[in-house]
């Protein structure tokens, strides 16, 4: 057991865990975050995705050792009232279905806009590839992030 | 207008739920509020009046409906209060929705499943919408001294014309509420829907989006404890002994046992499935604790007997048997070489098929295979329970809340108004989460520990958990005479441990000499109903086949279809064909007329496919491009005929999504087996359908008629798969039987 102090959605947090644990299990289960989704713990299915200083990230494959004062964002601090472009674009698309994965969705696709405000159709395919939806809104994902793209 | 019988009695809600666990930043009704508007939650009422079960109503007409069903994202949260509220006649914006617990005091068929959620809600929610509509106007009634007859309603509010007398829901609800229930009440007709017919957005869409906790895998209570368990590494194999020598002294872990899901002497019901009846159990502190001790526990596993065991399916007693022995997909394989070969059991047969066999000209014949799938609902099976001497109090993901709480009430031996079950949102279900060991092992494991727990599986032990789709085999004959004419049609299926033949569907009914027959192969290996179960198979290997006979007649495969359901339409073969042959032929009507499909594109390579199947007819047209020598889906059509159509922008939502997992799982997925050991066990060796491969554009159109509702969940899944394996054929000129397609032969032309 190790004490951490974690810059998470612009707050600090203490943080008492063996450093070994995956920041997806330190904002679950320490800090109550559940917006990040577990899905596969082995970088594979995109549903940890987070920001680490605006980067998306795989939270499962983040020890919290590693993250020192890097500042970390996830789905609950994208916006302060879930009006990120990205979040209204997601309602304007109505995309959910099961709804499990759109966190990390939303994380990878708010990432790709912060760093490339118009991507391509082939960007956008290779920049959410990482993120599996298995009820297979991959369509609505896409024009959702085109929408975003343009407002 | 119709008029309709109630069911429900006003004091059928009585049953309360005492789920009240406190738990961090959770509220005792965190699972049950949906999105608020702003206004709303301004505005919520100092006090509410149950009508019924399904619905309360607030001083000030804000009214709350109960979501019976549970949410898979097949959007039924939405769409069932959907048609409470259409005859409420109330306001959508004014309705909150609850996700409602289990009581089947209030509810029937609190299950998802069969796509079956809407329309068999259809007319019971309707009435209970339509049940509190007739109560608040004889409340209004009463007050203002007049006739009920003469009481209009209009989005939520009572009109007197004749006096000019108006009220809000609101100000009449408390007496509404001890109004007698009517014996009969009018529904609306078709036309006079203004709800109904309208897309209306997910209400929980704003939770979904800012990440709010919704799941089961997001609940936690207070002095909850997590617990993992670990499975034997195949099937055929049970747990020997543990030795927790190591990991019992680990950092945060509390105790480490085995638990029986199953006493030995219990009767299995239906979704009792479990190929696992004895595991190890972790509990600890935390997720990452339990996960490191799970690594570090050593345990010995060792063959399992043979097994019988009686299942009782749903009153009727049947023999299950397990062999023992550890297979692996090679095994499988040659089952699938040998068993058509072999006599199956004849399901149907029409005319005389082996005679016109024997005179045709030309017989064509093609096998067809598909492997286990796995479900992989994005959220893994979890349950939280809390289970003391007095009660238990269970919540998480679970499509079969009503059967679950027998089987939980015999393991435990605890009264059935002792437990409590609440459904969350679900991560998915595809019908996994009908089969709730799950649900289980967390009720046994709270019990054991004394405290709440909340059971986790990892992704590696969801996926090789078993419940598996089972691996199919479909062989196709088809004879024709010297003039090129279909004379007789023979289909044989199999597979491991069930058959997915639909011996009374299409082209059953369109050919005079027809015969089914099938055969079965038992297994270790367990499986499950998975979206659309057998459809999911069949369909694409008969309209791959279907496209092969019409490339021999050289016909069109649209019209060709058009051709036998015409025949079955107007002189069908056989009584019980279990399909309307117009409906049918409507939907590939819709697709040809809407993909344009006689046009033709030199670089568009394209192929149809329809199904019909839980009630609903679907038909596609799959437009393939090569580019770099791959093929690359750019636009999928499809037509559906699901009759009236509740919340179309989520239908269609639905559909898209049938038609992404229908070519993702034709395309990549597969569970294979070595020695009993599943081959994959997570998403770096099981491939699903990523963004980069999923359609390009997908354009869904529905057949507007004034059908009652039918399914949607699972008919636009099969028949995609076939429109695949034909398109890829006209890109590639390469025909493939063997799902998936990816490793059956090369893709590229
Ligand atoms: S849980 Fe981290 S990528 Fe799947
Ligand atoms: S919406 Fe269900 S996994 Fe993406």
């Amino acid at each position: 057991m190790a004490q951490f102090q974690l810059n998470v959605n612009g707050e600090i947090h203490e943080v008492n865990a063996d450093p070994t644990t995956p920041i997806l299990w330190v904002l679950r289960d320490h800090l109550n975050l559940v917006g990040t989704k577990y899905g596969c713990g082995i970088a594979q299915c995109g549903a940890c995705t987070v920001h680490l200083n605006g980067i998306a990230v795989r939270s499962c494959q983040l020890p919290v050792s590693s993250v020192g004062t890097n500042k970390l964002t996830t789905i609950e601090g994208l916006s302060e009232k879930g009006d990120h472009p990205v979040q209204k674009a997601w309602i304007a698309h109505d995309v959910p279905q099961c709804g499990y994965c759109q966190a990390g969705q939303i994380m990878s696709a708010s990432a790709l806009l912060e760093a490339n405000p118009n991507p391509t159709d082939e960007e956008i395919e290779s920049a959410m590839n990482g993120n599996i939806c298995r009820c297979g809104t991959y369509t609505r994902i896409k024009a959702a992030i085109k929408t975003a793209s343009n407002s | 207008m119709k008029t309709v019988k109630t069911t429900i009695g006003r004091r059928s809600f009585i049953k309360r739920s005492t789920l009240v666990g406190g738990g961090i930043m959770l509220s005792f009704n965190w699972l049950a509020s949906c999105d608020m508007t702003p206004q709303q939650v301004k505005a919520l009422p100092k006090e509410w009046f149950k009508i019924n079960g399904f619905l309360k109503i607030g001083e000030n007409g804000l009214v709350t409906i109960m979501s019976p069903n549970p949410e898979i994202g097949q959007n039924v949260k939405t769409s069932m209060p959907m048609l409470v509220a259409e005859e409420l006649d109330t306001d959508w914006n004014d309705v909150i929705v609850e996700q409602a617990p289990l009581n089947t005091s209030v509810f029937t068929r609190q299950l998802a499943g069969g796509s079956q959620s809407i329309r068999q809600g259809w007319n019971s929610l309707r009435m209970a919408g339509a049940t509190a509509r007739a109560m608040l106007i004889q409340a209004a009634a009463k007050t203002w001294n007049v006739d009920a007859s003469e009481i209009t309603t209009s989005q939520g509010q009572l009109i007197h014309e004749a006096s000019g007398k108006k009220s809000g829901y609101g100000p009449m609800a408390s007496l509404a509420a001890q109004m007698e229930v009517p014996k009969e009440v009018p529904l609306k007709d078709i036309s006079d829907f203004k709800i109904i017919g309208t897309s209306r957005k997910n209400v929980d869409g704003t939770k979904i989006v800012t990440g709010q906790p919704l799941y089961g895998l997001d609940y936690s209570a207070d002095n909850m404890l997590i617990a993992m368990i670990v499975h034997p590494p195949a099937f055929g194999m049970q747990l020997k002994s543990i030795d927790d020598s190591q990991a019992a002294g680990m950092p945060g872990i509390k105790k480490i046992f085995k638990i029986k899901t199953h006493l030995d002497n219990y009767s299995l019901g239906a979704f009792d499935n479990d190929a696992f009846n004895e595991v190890a159990v972790i509990v600890g502190a935390t997720t990452w604790e339990v996960m490191n001790a799970k690594k570090a526990l050593k345990t010995e596993w060792e063959l399992s007997p043979n097994k019988k065991e009686d299942l009782d399916f749903f009153g009727s007693t049947m023999t299950v048997e397990t062999p023992a022995g550890l297979e692996s997909s090679n095994d499988h394989r040659k089952i699938f070489d040998e068993m058509p070969k072999k006599k199956g059991k004849i399901v149907r047969k029409d005319g005389d098929p082996e005679k016109m066999f024997s005179k045709a000209a030309k017989i064509i014949e093609r096998s067809y295979t598909c492997p286990f799938l796995a479900h992989n609902t994005m959220e893994p099976m979890n349950f939280f329970a809390d289970v003391t001497s007095e009660r238990a109090n269970l919540v998480g993901p679970i499509q079969t809340p009503e059967i679950m709480e027998g089987s939980i009430s015999k393991r435990l031996g605890m009264d059935k108004e002792k437990i409590d079950i609440q459904m969350t949102r679900m991560g998915g279900g595809f019908g996994r989460r009908l089969y709730g060991h799950f649900m289980t092992e967390a009720a046994v494991i709270s019990k054991e520990m004394g405290q709440p727990v909340k059971l986790i599986y990892s992704r590696e032990d969801d996926m090789t958990q078993g419940t598996y789709r089972p691996a199919y085999h479909a062989l196709y004959r088809a004879a024709l005479d010297e003039n090129n004419n279909l004379i007789a049609f023979h289909v044989k299926t199999g597979g491991i441990p069930e058959s997915p033949l639909a011996a009374n569907r299409f082209p059953a009914g369109a050919v005079d000499h027809y015969m089914a027959e099938e055969w079965t192969e038992k297994s270790n290996i367990t499986v499950g109903a998975f979206r659309a179960p057998r459809s999911n198979f069949i369909a694409g290997a008969e309209q791959a086949f279907l496209d092969e006979l019409a490339e021999a007649m050289d016909k069109d495969p649209i019209d060709f279809r058009l051709e036998l359901l015409e025949r079955a339409e107007k002189d069908p073969v056989g009584e019980r064909n279990d399909y309307d042959a117009s409906r049918y032929a409507g939907v590939l009507k819709l697709v040809k007329e809407k993909s344009n499909w006689t046009g033709t594109n030199p670089e568009v390579y394209r192929g149809t496919a329809a199904y019909f199947c839980h009630n609903s007819y679907v038909a596609n047209v799959l437009d393939l491009e090569m580019r770099n020598g791959n093929p690359v889906v750019k636009k999928v059509y499809c037509a559906i005929d699901c009759g009236i159509v509740v919340n179309p922008d989520a239908a269609i939502n639905l559909a898209e999504g049938g038609v992404v997992d229908g070519i993702g799982h034709a395309m990549y997925s597969a569970l294979t087996f070595k020695d009993g050991k599943p081959e994959q066990n997570n998403f770096d060796q099981y491939r699903l359908i990523r963004h980069s491969e999923a359609p390009k554009e997908i354009e869904v159109h529905f057949v507007e008629n004034q059908i009652d509702p039918t399914g949607l969940g699972e008919p636009p899944f099969p028949p995609i798969m076939g429109a695949m394996a034909n398109a890829l054929y006209k890109a590639t000129g390469v025909r493939h039987y063997n799902q998936p397609f990816i490793t059956d032969k090369p893709l590229a032309g």
